[in-house]
């Protein structure tokens, strides 16, 4: 992207983000240089097969190889304006890297497209934005929520030359690149910067601080405009059900991370000091442990109730858990939250389990984990704001979506976490707000012909 | 262990490796170096008149592989630039120090028979064990009626090989260019003019790459430049049709050749031999590794040799000799099919992409459930060109089979669907 970045960071600053650098460092120009020329330029490639956001991934290596990175990033871009992050935040050991055919050989050893993405996006420069907007249509589109889904959505429907007007509950843009991911895997200002970057284009309005039920609703937005976009991603935490779980010291994850990635001193956090336990098996569960870790917590002890084979969190990310001494314990659920004399939290109590013809028993036997904080990661939920009147199906929990992210009501098309397809990893929330993007362009201007 | 000496045109050494002519042979002190890490000899680089050649600031290029190794090499350096005095002294106590090893001086100088007779004295006088002549310099010198504008000139070739024969008892090598339409016609003419071999290639005129901001051809000297020699392991397959030409033309055949174009390993070395040469000759992967290569080049031949029994080298030089032959008298019956091991296909479709857009349409492929691709071969659309064999990453994936029909040998002189055939 090349943005300048002109925020003056102070010494704090500098310190935080000394302490969360990089956790795959960028590839030098000679690295990927040579990591290029491993591409086989496959037919029908696997590795796009795999993407969910479908970039021609074997074009744009093709493009870093002969020292061509303005068209290789516009490659990228073409298909997934978010290229930068998902080069950052992507599970690419179960996607592209995974498909990628040199995994089958005998050197089974994937080309590093993440890297090489990453490469690209980061080196590329243009004059201004890479896209020039289609001729203006005059139709106007509203979409809700600024995360990945939302500037996806956004962007396609300027670049197809509509006007766009986000509404965003928080103070910034970005969403869970903002304020979700792990702090070493987006670091610095890098989530703000692709913001910038994605509204460059122009004919994209962000109103910040304006939440859906609050400040907007459906139905006025939806006389307003000609077509709306739900991105409204997930609001609320599943619950361990226990006594004390609204201790001072019984966190959520996200809360956390998301105040560990807006501080700018690591004096504004809370910061247990000898031991925390972390519940969950999920990404977000090995962001918070290893993110503890980095921030100086002693011991943390990351605590699942199946075993690793069942974790949503892939073997690398794991891995990563491992790496930063994160203790892993396996087949134990939770039973008690332990309180001192004083009300403080001083331990978990969990009992072990197995499966038992497919469900989860308890064995009976118990032990305890000394611990001054909890750090609650089992999932997150979506919650559809009750002051609504206009509610779209939900089903499972999440919005509801038909044919090319139609929601059940006309006009209406949702894409991202809120919608619950998928993994709910960004580069699904990027495809999920393009292919929206492109059916409402088909439905705003093929209207227009009739 | 096989025995790696040879006894090429009179000359010994102890190993078929030579360093070419070039900056790696420049002086004495290189030259020691290169002994001393275990080359067999060395042709000492070009000797002409005085006062000596000066050169430019900025002389080499190059030509990368997919990964940023050098896969040409290109230079616009002209013969030595120390005057002769120096380089005969030099010539004389290398020679000394080490009796062993092969000492071949090359030789540049305008075609004058008394020039010649002077400077073949002299050289004869240091103790070297025989003189190369240097007619395919293709930059610089050229322009002064020199190098490659001799090797051009079939009957210059003949006569300046003949004062040298005249004048003087080493053994003389004559140095071809490759800048030349059939390099079988100044062979013959180093043969006619009495020539103990020839040596091949020199450098090809070359232009490696241009400078897209400074418009100009690399190497530049002062926002200019001049095309150059062209050598590394990109000239190698040229160099080595040239060597089989010269070794299978009944004009030529048996006249010992010094193999030289990209080698840079045993197995270069061993092709070139199998071609009929009796030594090799190597500088650009000197230069861009150094000398202790020919540590590697040493055992890798050896070994090689034994695996196969060989051992001598003139065990199995020339042995692909008769099998490069014309065209015309390839079997027109044999037949190749290309064969696709599933279970070590990795599924990159780079087969079926070459072969569908490029060649026979002989590779179909089939979509599975899990949207993994299958290719197979269309054997009745196969013509056995190679080309699936060549884009397949994987080692012995496909293969290329033999189906011949049992039919006899018949080539085209011989086949009906010529024309022109010769009448049994």
């Amino acid at each position: 992207m090349n943005m300048d970045n002109s925020v003056n960071y102070s010494q704090q600053q500098l310190a935080l983000d000394q302490m969360f650098k990089d956790i795959n460092p960028a590839l030098s120009a000679r690295q990927a240089g040579i990591e290029s020329s491993r591409c086989y330029y496959c037919y029908d490639a696997p590795c796009i097969k795999a993407c969910p956001s479908k970039i021609n991934i074997p074009s744009f290596i093709a493009s870093i190889h002969a020292d061509d990175l303005t068209g290789a990033a516009k490659t990228i871009y073409k298909e997934n304006i978010m290229g930068g992050s998902c080069a950052r935040v992507c599970p690419t050991e179960i996607l592209c890297e995974q498909a990628c055919v040199r995994n089958h050989e005998a050197e089974k050893e994937p080309v590093k497209i993440g890297l090489l993405q990453r490469h690209a996006t980061d080196n590329a420069e243009f004059e201004g934005h890479p896209f020039e907007r289609a001729a203006l249509t005059g139709k106007r589109v509203a979409v809700v929520g600024a995360g990945p889904a939302g500037l996806s959505c956004a962007h396609r429907l300027s670049l197809l030359g509509h006007e766009v007007e986000v509404f965003e509950a928080q103070q910034k843009a970005g969403g869970l690149n903002e304020y979700g991911i792990a702090k070493y895997k987006l670091t610095e200002n890098f989530a703000q910067e692709e913001v910038d970057f994605i509204l460059s284009i122009g004919g994209i309005t962000v109103h910040y601080d304006r939440a859906l039920g609050k400040d907007i609703s459906l139905s006025a937005l939806k006389d307003e405009f000609d077509a709306v976009f739900l991105s409204i991603g997930l609001q609320d935490t599943a619950s361990l059900y226990l006594d004390h779980e609204d201790n001072d010291s019984v966190l959520n994850s996200v809360d956390f991370i998301k105040e560990l990635r807006q501080a700018t001193d690591i004096e504004q956090l809370d910061i247990p000091k000898d031991s925390a336990v972390v519940i969950g098996a999920g990404n977000t569960a090995i962001d918070i442990a290893c993110q503890l870790k980095r921030l100086g917590t002693e011991e943390v002890t990351l605590v699942y109730r199946r075993g690793e084979a069942q974790m949503s969190a892939t073997g690398h990310e794991q891995q990563i858990a491992k790496n930063h001494q994160v203790r892993i314990k396996t087949w134990s659920q939770p039973e008690k939250i332990n309180l001192d004399e004083q009300g403080k939290l001083s331990s978990m109590t969990f009992s072990k389990t197995y499966l038992d013809e497919g469900k989860l028993k308890s064995t009976g036997e118990q032990f305890e984990v000394p611990c001054s904080a909890v750090f609650k990661a089992v999932g997150q939920k979506m919650a559809y704001p009750q002051t609504e009147q206009l509610i779209p199906t939900i089903s499972n929990g999440k919005v509801a979506t038909f044919h090319n992210q139609l929601t059940s009501i006309e006009g209406v098309f949702a894409g991202g976490d809120c919608t619950g397809v998928g993994q709910d990893l960004t580069v699904e929330a990027v495809q999920q707000g393009k292919l929206a993007a492109l059916a409402i362009h088909q439905e705003l201007t093929s209207s227009e012909e009739k | 262990m096989a025995d790696l000496s040879i006894d090429f045109v009179g000359i010994k050494a102890p190993n078929p490796f030579w360093l070419a002519s070039a900056p790696p042979t420049d002086k004495a002190y290189n030259v020691e170096r290169a002994f001393e890490a275990g080359w067999g000899g060395v042709v000492w680089k070009t000797l002409g008149e005085d006062p000596a050649a000066v050169n430019v600031s900025s002389r080499y290029s190059a030509l990368y592989d997919h990964n940023g190794n050098v896969s040409g090499f290109n230079n616009i350096e002209l013969i030595t630039d120390r005057s002769l005095e120096i380089n005969l002294r030099e010539i004389e106590a290398v020679k000394k120090s080490w009796p062993d090893r092969a000492l071949v001086v090359s030789l540049m100088m305008p075609c004058e028979e008394q020039i010649w007779k002077t400077i073949l004295k002299q050289v004869e006088a240091t103790g070297a064990d025989g003189i190369e002549l240097n007619f395919g310099c293709p930059h610089g010198m050229p322009e002064r009626g020199m190098g490659a504008a001799v090797g051009q000139v079939p009957e210059y070739v003949e006569m300046v090989t003949r004062w040298c024969k005249e004048h003087s008892k080493m053994p003389v090598i004559v140095k071809l260019t490759p800048n030349i339409t059939d390099v079988r016609f100044p062979a013959r003419a180093a043969k006619s003019g009495g020539a103990d071999a020839v040596s091949l290639i020199n450098t090809i005129n070359s232009i490696t790459s241009i400078d897209l901001d400074a418009m100009a051809a690399r190497p530049i000297v002062d926002g200019k430049s001049t095309h150059g020699g062209y050598c590394g392991p990109a000239v190698k397959p040229i160099a080595l049709n040239m060597v089989g030409e010269i070794a299978r033309d009944p004009e030529t055949a048996g006249l010992p050749i010094s193999g030289i174009g990209g080698i840079g390993n045993w197995r270069d070395a061993a092709e070139f031999i199998s071609l009929g040469a009796g030594s090799v000759q190597v500088c650009t992967a000197a230069m861009i590794y150094g000398f202790n290569i020919v540590t590697e080049m040493k055992e890798g031949l050896s070994n090689w040799m034994d695996s196969k029994g060989y051992e001598t080298i003139e065990d199995f030089k020339g042995l692909a000799v008769p099998n490069t032959t014309d065209w015309k008298k390839l079997n027109m019956n044999y037949k190749v099919v290309a064969t696709i091991d599933e279970d070590k296909c990795i599924g990159c479709g780079r087969c079926y992409q070459a072969c569908e857009d490029t060649s026979h349409q002989a590779i179909e492929v089939t979509a599975n459930e899990d949207g993994t691709n299958s290719f197979g071969i269309i054997d009745d659309n196969c013509v056995g060109c190679n080309l699936c064999e060549i884009t397949c990453p994987v080692d012995d994936c496909i293969t290329m089979d033999e189906r011949s029909k049992g039919q006899p040998y018949m080539n085209w002189m011989q086949d009906e669907r010529n024309p022109h055939r010769e009448e049994a």
